[in-house]
């Protein structure tokens, strides 16, 4: 998962269309397309930027803003969110719409899949009804070139009556003349007049009569046919608030118009063709005419979906190895990432320690105090290398191997395999979609919940969010598991045991995202589960160097940048904790003290609790405040590997019962303060961020008090 | 080959024309969006793991659908 700074956290939530130009010449250009076509591919490829891309449609649910120049013209290019239709249903459909249609944009590129261009085109049609100045780019010719398709470019372009440019987005081939063709575009005095959609006689001779008055009114701001077509689709206000906004008309409202929509409907009325009718012909029209296009324009070989991606469906999604295959694909990612990480998290955290004893003999040798040297090497410094060793490495190899899946395109089989589960709890399929993304970043998840049409089953979806342990978490579910559970093991018994734990705990979660989802559509939010389409797509074979490559460099930085921002001011807050001194204990001790017999309640101590509320900001640095609050006063402990941090705990009191308790209570607590934030901006709601933050924690509370009891009631631990 | 009367009750491999639609507003824009119009060809690929959804093949494109909007789809056998 493409995780950056730029894709999660607070920015994930910016939706702001406001263009920013660097030069005041600069050509806006509007990418639009169906989902998972490449357009992010494309986006990434001109801007030389890193937005995320996967093989699941729906991935880029903001408006990313980059530029790029050629040639000493800069654009600024708008990756849209990936629509199937500008009839606007959805929020992300009107928002693409009015961008393109009220003059947001200088230009736009429409980006169509090549091995599945008769449904790409119905979108590149209704764009060239709203938007005078197009270029299609028709991407992914190197997929189509291996199925056999083959596009005739200069006849799609002759039959559209608009450039048409091909590209194979991927190995950045076409990009540069796609730039030169929508600057030619853009720059030529007049506008294409590609020939219009048409449609059946009844609306063709409504729109004759329409358009002469809409193109009056509108003074040219807009395309007068389409407008007078919307103009008979009553169904739809989202335009008529647009227009109101961008144009300051109500146009049905203007007595021409209403005068004119009046007469046609008496017509209609006489003729027998009914509201629904008129909707049907505007729908069908495009759907119709991107069938005769690509029906003139290619030759199969074979289509899309080719017998490769058919015998792979079989498998993947097939009624007995379906679910196996799912849990073995877990299970195999889980097992990598713990055995894969434990070399790595021991030279780190040894040589980070290494590096902690020179900067002590530095600062020594500066004369600092000895009280800011241990603030600075104790506090601050240790902190920061703690969550550097333990949560990087399983990062670093758990991303590239999810990023793989993704690209291959298994995610959305996820979704198809799971969807009756969240169909029965009233949920939207495409939640195992934001699920997923829970996996990198809570907030990105709750981000990526737009995918969701239904207002109802967004809001489930954001509120089940954090029961899947996010990367700041899974680092530590990781560790307690191995110290606690599967260490003793060993070898490859040891690990596979870790894994089959770290799964099991996945999976508790993921049931609890299904009991909760239930139970809130049959209280909070009841309702009926409303339609919803998944794009299953061809499968594609994932870009393993660059993934691995991309993915270990963005986690590197991503993850030390965290370490930067949160752990350091977290370690210097533990410290002056434990070395502030009121009466006869320090602060540290006084509210581990004031928690501890609550916490003990739930199988915890004061300390660990403690740790979780001052983990708030980002839970990454829960396990170092543990540590640090055990070890606050004492001197710098060796800490060499996960066997000495384990001592450490277990010397505090630390049963196998508390490790468990920790475990639970850390896969469900409160969402961290960014996710909590990014779902009050999302939901724009206290009340839904409240319950938000309640469930999870109330269901931690209430496993980690079973767990405690039923240990205590048998005398275990 | 079988003749269903709508999408939901074709069997994997069976293909259908599609004759109609019997969905309300926005489930019926939904369809169309996708390119389920009059006379698009349709053919069941296979039905997910527990029974529902199914995959549907579509204007080159693979597309889930439940069987509650399926059933909205009024199909003719071919």
């Amino acid at each position: 998962m493409g995780l950056s700074k730029d894709s999660t956290g607070a920015r994930a939530a910016d939706t702001g269309l406001s263009i920013e130009k660097k030069e005041p010449d600069d050509l806006v250009v509007a990418l639009a397309g169906n989902p998972n076509v490449g357009k992010s591919t494309v986006f990434n490829g001109l801007t030389k930027m890193h937005q995320h891309t996967g093989n699941w449609p729906g991935k880029t649910v903001t408006n990313a803003q980059g530029r790029c120049q050629q040639g000493g013209q800069g654009f600024v290019l708008v990756d849209l969110p990936g629509c199937y239709s500008l009839l606007a249903h959805s929020a992300e459909e009107e928002a693409a719409r009015d961008f393109l249609c009220f003059g947001g944009a200088d230009g736009a590129v429409v980006v169509c899949d090549a091995t599945c261009l008769e449904r790409n085109l119905i979108l590149v049609l209704q764009a060239m009804e709203i938007a005078p100045r197009v270029v299609v780019c028709v991407n992914l010719l190197d997929e189509a070139r291996r199925k056999h398709i083959r596009v005739d470019l200069e006849k799609l372009s002759q039959l559209l009556g608009v450039p048409v440019v091909g590209t194979s987005a991927r190995s950045g081939k076409g990009l540069q003349s796609l730039l030169e063709q929508t600057r030619q575009t853009i720059e030529a005095p007049e506008a294409p007049a590609p020939p219009p959609v048409p449609y059946s006689p009844f609306t063709e001779d409504a729109v004759r009569r329409l358009q002469p008055t809409v193109e009056k009114l509108c003074k040219g701001q807009v395309n007068a046919r389409w407008m007078s077509l919307k103009l008979l689709d009553d169904s739809d206000v989202t335009l008529d608030l647009a227009a109101e906004k961008y144009l300051g008309l109500r146009l049905r409202d203007c007595p021409e118009v209403r005068g004119l929509l009046e007469d046609i409907w008496q017509e209609w009325k006489t003729q027998g063709v009914t509201a629904e009718q008129v909707r049907d012909d505007i729908a069908a029209g495009a759907v119709r005419r991107a069938e005769e296009i690509a029906g003139m324009v290619t030759t199969q070989g074979q289509n899309g979906y080719s017998p490769r991606d058919r015998k792979l469906d079989r498998v993947f999604t097939s009624k007995v190895l379906g679910f196996p295959i799912m849990l073995l694909l877990l299970l195999g990612i889980f097992w990598l990432t713990i055995v894969g990480a434990n070399y790595p998290s021991q030279l780190l955290s040894t040589s980070l320690f290494w590096l902690g004893d020179r900067l002590r003999e530095l600062c020594t040798l500066c004369v600092l105090p000895p009280w800011l040297v241990s603030l600075l090497v104790d506090g601050v410094y240790r902190t920061l290398a703690w969550v550097v060793s333990v949560m990087l490495p399983p990062m670093a190899i758990f991303f590239p191997l999810f990023t793989l899946l993704e690209d291959l395109g298994y995610l959305p089989r996820i979704a198809f395999n799971l969807d009756k589960c969240f169909q029965s709890c009233g949920a939207c399929g495409k939640q195992s979609l934001t699920t997923a993304m829970g996996f990198g970043c809570n907030a990105a998840g709750v981000v990526g919940c737009r995918i969701i049409d239904s207002p109802r089953e967004r809001l489930i979806a954001m509120l089940t969010n954090s029961f899947v342990p996010c990367n700041g978490r899974l680092p530590m579910l990781i560790a307690l598991i191995t110290m606690f559970f599967a260490g003793a093991a060993g070898g490859l018994g040891g690990s596979v045991m870790s894994a089959l734990m770290l799964l099991g705990m996945i999976l508790l979660g993921v049931g609890l995202t299904l009991l909760m989802s239930k139970l809130l559509s049959k209280t909070l939010l009841q309702g009926v589960p409303s339609s919803f389409t998944l794009e299953l797509p061809p499968y594609r074979r994932p870009q393993f160097g660059k993934v691995l490559v991309r993915s270990i460099f963005d986690r590197t930085l991503f993850v030390l940048g965290r370490a930067a921002a949160v752990a350091a001011p977290a370690g210097l807050v533990i410290w002056l904790l434990a070395n502030i001194t009121i009466g006869d204990a320090t602060l540290l001790a006084h509210s581990a003290g004031f928690l501890d017999p609550f916490a003990r309640l739930f199988g915890l101590d004061g300390v660990i609790l403690l740790a979780f509320i001052l983990g708030l900001p980002a839970n990454e640095i829960v396990i170092p405040l543990i540590l640090m609050a055990y070890t606050g006063g004492g001197a710098l402990l060796e800490l060499t590997d996960l066997a000495a941090l384990q001592a450490i705990l277990v010397g505090n009191g630390w049963t196998w019962v508390t490790a468990l308790c920790t475990l639970l209570f850390g896969l469900l607590h409160w969402p961290c303060s960014t996710t909590c934030m990014t779902i009050k901006k999302e939901s724009q709601s206290l009340k839904w961020t409240a319950v938000a933050f309640l469930l999870p924690t109330l269901c931690g509370f209430a496993l980690c008090f079973l767990a405690a009891s039923v240990a205590r009631l048998f005398g275990l631990g | 080959m079988n003749t269903a009367n709508h999408l939901a009750g074709l069997l994997p491999g069976q293909t259908a024309a599609v004759t109609g639609l019997c969905a309300p507003g926005t489930i019926r824009r939904r369809l169309q969006d996708i390119g389920l119009i009059q006379g698009t060809v349709v053919e069941c690929l296979g039905k997910s793991p527990l029974g529902d959804p199914a995959a549907y093949l579509i204007r080159g494109a693979v597309i889930a659908l439940r069987d509650q909007d399926a059933a909205c789809v009024r199909v003719e056998g071919m």
